[in-house]
């Protein structure tokens, strides 16, 4: 007996030292991580902190409650007491919980309040949730862009071996300047998302109709992965979050890069398109920013997604799939396009998919030109 | 007189033969057997999602269901259990158990208590159809956030909102019921600081109950004229607020979250008090603790959108209320600790799962302080750390007080003793699997993995398949609960009126025969 209640014993005692070696390893798998920012390390201190005290507070307590149970066994011949209450003890123990909790909420609101800051930021960067992408819009610079997971469909399926950073990878991360203060403006497009970057300890509803912000100022460049938190639907495990923090120089160039594309996409919209550079173009459109709903094939996953093969809109009426694209359908999961790519994209995946799956032989296969957006757009001005 | 009163009940007032029995029975046992099997077989269809849902998130990747059906699956699991499980078993145990505790012959509102019940098969077979329509069923979640479940939901959201009136409206009548029995027709003396705590625990579950459900039942009916009568409640383009549906929703939420666990303390505290042959410490203070929880509830709702974009002064108020709630819910424990401290403790089964209730709840009050913490809740929302929470507080809470009270009222309801070894080793496959299945979470939930996720990163990989083994292992387990319960329905060692040793003094069911009289208590008897 007393060698069982020393391994007891032991166990109890040990039981710490076990969860803090898996616990408070830096970069671990078990927990939190400490993150970059200041922000993030504060959090991280303040969760080891409440965590600590509750090993505490659940050490004494199942000590205590343990020991009850192995002494006072009836087997062993205990006789109940025969005591219902005491003043001063209940008296006691609730004030003690009442104390810990105070010592908990003076470093937690401290945290908090250094955590929510509003002000503008150097960089101020509108992030929109989209299902299922992020869209990234430099609000100084007036330039954006969607970021779609680039993990392939073949991984997911098991067809190939997934790679190092399967599902936590994207065509085009989202750039910030290292030690400069960000400020990100979220917000959602459809329904809502969440904006998570675990590094940062930023995490942000993307609610369609408002505005949220959050900053953060990252002091090492580096790559930081997350995620979307929010339900938002099919997709919602596969439009995850990839911030690359770099120098200020480099940022700076891929800022000019980022204008110098946005003014050559606006001298395309001038340009005369032929039929076969828009397919090309409206192809690869269609395969990152439709196919999600509406399927690589176009037969959609009718009743939500419908078809877009052999439908009478895109077989013979431009003018209303022109307008379905630039204003989305109401009370429905068909996004409005228009404010969020260029009249070229716009135009060669309507194009695209008047021409593909016999689309063009079966219907009227009108060609829909950038300059035809532009002129849609003026009307609606007007 | 006495001879004439028994003439006149089994001459008329015996159960009914064959399916009628059931289908117009006005009997509180009757009733709270229906409650109770509609509960199991609910535990078993929501439990078959939640094996779909854990088999799927074995391994990385795509295997065995599309995001779709998976969105559908963990929706429905949450709507089951919740709903389907977890109130159905309390509300049938409050059946049970409330007129024998109070010493009344029956409910005070018999046919309203029959209505309640069918209502229940109405609803969910209304809701499990949908995921036979072509559009399939509910797949925005269990919490149902707009616009997703509005302007995005697939066209049977109108089933699911059907559904959730009706079981709403059975609620509502429960609740109606239970407190007027209990206000009505306790036995002389009873007063209400002699009730026994399982009926306080019920009394303060009935208000929250008649206090949100129609809250619930508006904001469904907002969704409903959002989707289909042209409104904009929950949407921005038409001037709407899609935030205030999470704040209607957890106005009714977090009362609920309480309305699941508020019996299992009744149940619990006489478990512990039975077994440690001792009267439960601080009666009047577990008294308050409920009432202060089910108060505090209605102040804490926002803690579940500390991430929607709410001003510092809103953050720091809800962080507060929230830490507030752990002092009353530290106080029970306390108290369940000290009655067991210097008592004559046996383990039979009830208490052993007792026991674990107190230790796995408390580990899950832990998780709730932590998530309390706005800075760090930014870290923890809508991870696996959340499922792991409310998992702790559901499965090894809600569900093993249910579980502890099967087994600790079983003899008496049936008057057969259950087979205390199978029962020893249901707890303890049950003890072991749940904490297989559910600790882990707390690690990929930090690590951070995003709940509702049907695919993952690969880091997670190791502790998913450990999660999924201790699910399969948990589900199957409660295979062996079914068999224990049939098994002692059918036989069993004879139970004495008080089956428990000295359980005489602490209840007036344990004053019945085992199985006691069809209706209860036919004469009052006198409390002391």
């Amino acid at each position: 007996m007393a060698y069982i209640r020393k391994v007891f014993t032991g166990f109890i005692l040990v039981l710490p030292l076990i969860f803090s070696s898996l616990i408070s390893s830096e970069s671990s798998d078990y927990n939190m991580p400490i993150g970059v920012t200041e922000v993030s390390e504060s959090i991280f201190g303040l969760h080891m902190l409440i965590f600590w005290i509750c090993v505490v507070i659940g050490v004494i307590v199942f000590s205590i409650m343990f020991w009850s149970l192995w002494k006072y066994r009836k087997s062993k011949g205990a006789v109940a007491a025969d005591f219902d209450d005491n003043f001063w003890l209940e008296i006691g123990w609730t004030v003690a919980a009442t104390l810990v909790l105070v010592w908990m909420a003076v470093p937690s609101t401290q945290v908090m309040v250094e955590a929510y800051d509003d002000a503008e930021g150097e960089i101020n960067i509108l992030i929109t949730g989209h299902q299922w992408k992020w869209h990234y819009e430099y609000l100084e610079d007036e330039v954006g862009f969607f970021s779609n997971l680039s993990t392939s469909q073949e991984q997911i399926d098991g067809e190939v071996p997934k790679g190092e950073f399967y599902l936590r990878e994207v065509d085009e991360p989202l750039v910030i300047p290292t030690n400069t203060r960000v400020r990100f403006l979220i917000t959602g497009n459809d329904v809502i998302h969440s904006w998570w970057v675990p590094d940062f300890a930023v995490k942000q509803d993307a609610i369609p109709g408002f505005i949220n912000t959050a900053w953060t100022n990252v002091p090492e460049p580096g790559i930081f992965r997350g995620a979307c938190t929010e339900l938002c639907g099919i997709k919602h495990a596969f439009m995850p979050v990839v911030v690359r923090a770099v120098e200020r120089e480099e940022f700076d160039a891929f800022i000019a890069e980022k204008v110098a594309l946005a003014e050559e996409e606006r001298m395309l919209t001038s340009k005369v398109w032929t039929k076969d550079e828009l397919m090309a173009r409206g192809e690869s459109f269609y395969a990152t920013n439709c196919a999600a709903c509406h399927q690589a094939n176009g037969q959609g996953i009718p009743p939500v997604f419908p078809s877009l093969v052999g439908s009478q809109i895109t077989m013979f009426d431009s003018n209303k799939h022109i307008e379905i694209l630039m204003e989305g359908v109401q009370g429905s999961a068909m996004a409005a396009f228009g404010e969020s790519y260029s009249e070229v994209d716009i135009a060669s995946v309507i194009t695209y998919t008047r021409q593909a799956w016999s689309n063009g032989e079966k219907g009227d296969g009108v060609i829909v030109t950038p300059q035809d957006i532009v002129a849609y757009k003026n009307r609606i001005d007007l | 007189m006495s001879t004439v009163v028994e003439s006149h009940d089994h001459g008329h007032h015996g159960p009914a033969k064959g399916l009628s029995r059931w289908l117009f029975t006005t009997n509180h046992k009757d009733i709270g057997t229906l409650y109770l099997w509609f509960s199991f077989i609910m535990l078993f269809i929501g439990g078959a999602m939640a094996m779909v849902i854990r088999a799927e998130l074995f391994q990385p990747g795509l295997q065995i269901v599309q995001p779709e059906f998976f969105n559908q699956m963990t929706t429905n699991h949450g709507l089951i259990m919740v709903f389907g499980v977890i109130m159905p078993a309390f509300v049938g145990l409050a059946n049970w158990m409330l007129p024998m505790q109070i010493g009344a012959p029956d409910m005070a509102l018999p046919r309203l208590n029959n209505l309640s019940f069918w209502l229940l098969p109405m609803a969910f077979g209304i809701l499990i159809s949908t995921l036979f329509m072509p559009e399939g069923g509910p797949n925005f979640g269990w919490t149902f956030y707009a616009p997703l479940s509005t302007t995005y939901a697939p066209s049977t959201v109108n089933f699911f909102i059907f559904s959730v009136h009706i079981m709403g409206v059975s609620s509502i009548l429960g609740s109606i019921n239970i407190i007027t029995t209990i206000f009505n027709m306790r036995a002389p003396g009873m007063t209400l600081m002699k009730m026994p705590l399982f009926v306080w625990s019920w009394l303060i579950t009935a208000y929250l109950l008649i206090a949100v459900m129609p809250v619930l039942a508006g904001v469904v009916t907002m969704m409903l004229m959002d989707i289909n009568f042209g409104t904009s409640f929950f949407n921005a383009a038409g001037g709407g607020d899609p935030v205030l549906f999470q704040h209607v929703f957890w106005f009714f939420g977090h009362p609920e979250v309480y309305i699941m666990i508020l019996p299992a303390f009744g149940i619990v505290s006489h478990i512990i008090e039975t077994f440690s042959r001792k009267p439960i410490f601080g009666y009047s203070s577990m008294v308050y603790a409920m009432a202060s929880i089910a108060i505090l509830s209605f102040v804490v709702w926002a803690h579940h959108m500390f991430t929607v974009g709410m001003p510092l002064a809103g953050e720091l108020f809800f962080m507060y209320s929230t830490m507030l709630i752990a002092i009353p819910t530290g106080v029970k424990v306390f108290n369940w600790v000290a009655t067991m401290f210097r008592g004559s403790i046996t383990f039979e089964t009830p208490m052993l799962f007792s026991i674990a209730f107190v230790a796995l709840f408390t580990i899950g009050g832990f998780s709730g302080l932590m998530l309390a913490i706005v800075p760090a809740d930014f870290q923890y929302h809508d991870t696996y750390f959340v499922v792991a929470h409310f998992h702790y507080v559901l499965v090894p809470g809600a569900l093993f007080g249910i579980i502890a009270a099967a087994y600790y009222w079983l003899p008496k309801w049936t008057g057969n003793m259950y087979d205390e070894t199978l029962g020893k080793l249901h707890f303890w496959l049950t003890f072991i699997s749940v904490n297989v299945t559910f600790f882990p979470m707390h690690f990929v939930g930090l690590a951070g993995m995003p709940r509702r996720y049907p695919d993952y990163a690969l880091q997670f990989a190791d502790f998913n398949a450990l999660i999924s083994v201790g699910a399969f292992m948990f589900g199957l387990t409660q295979l062996l609960f079914l068999f224990i319960v049939i098994k002692t329905i059918r036989s069993g060692k004879q139970a004495k009126p008080e089956v428990w040793e000295g359980a005489g003094d602490l209840g007036l069911e344990w004053t019945l025969t085992s199985p006691p009289p069809y209706h209860s208590f036919t004469v009052q008897p006198q409390v002391k």
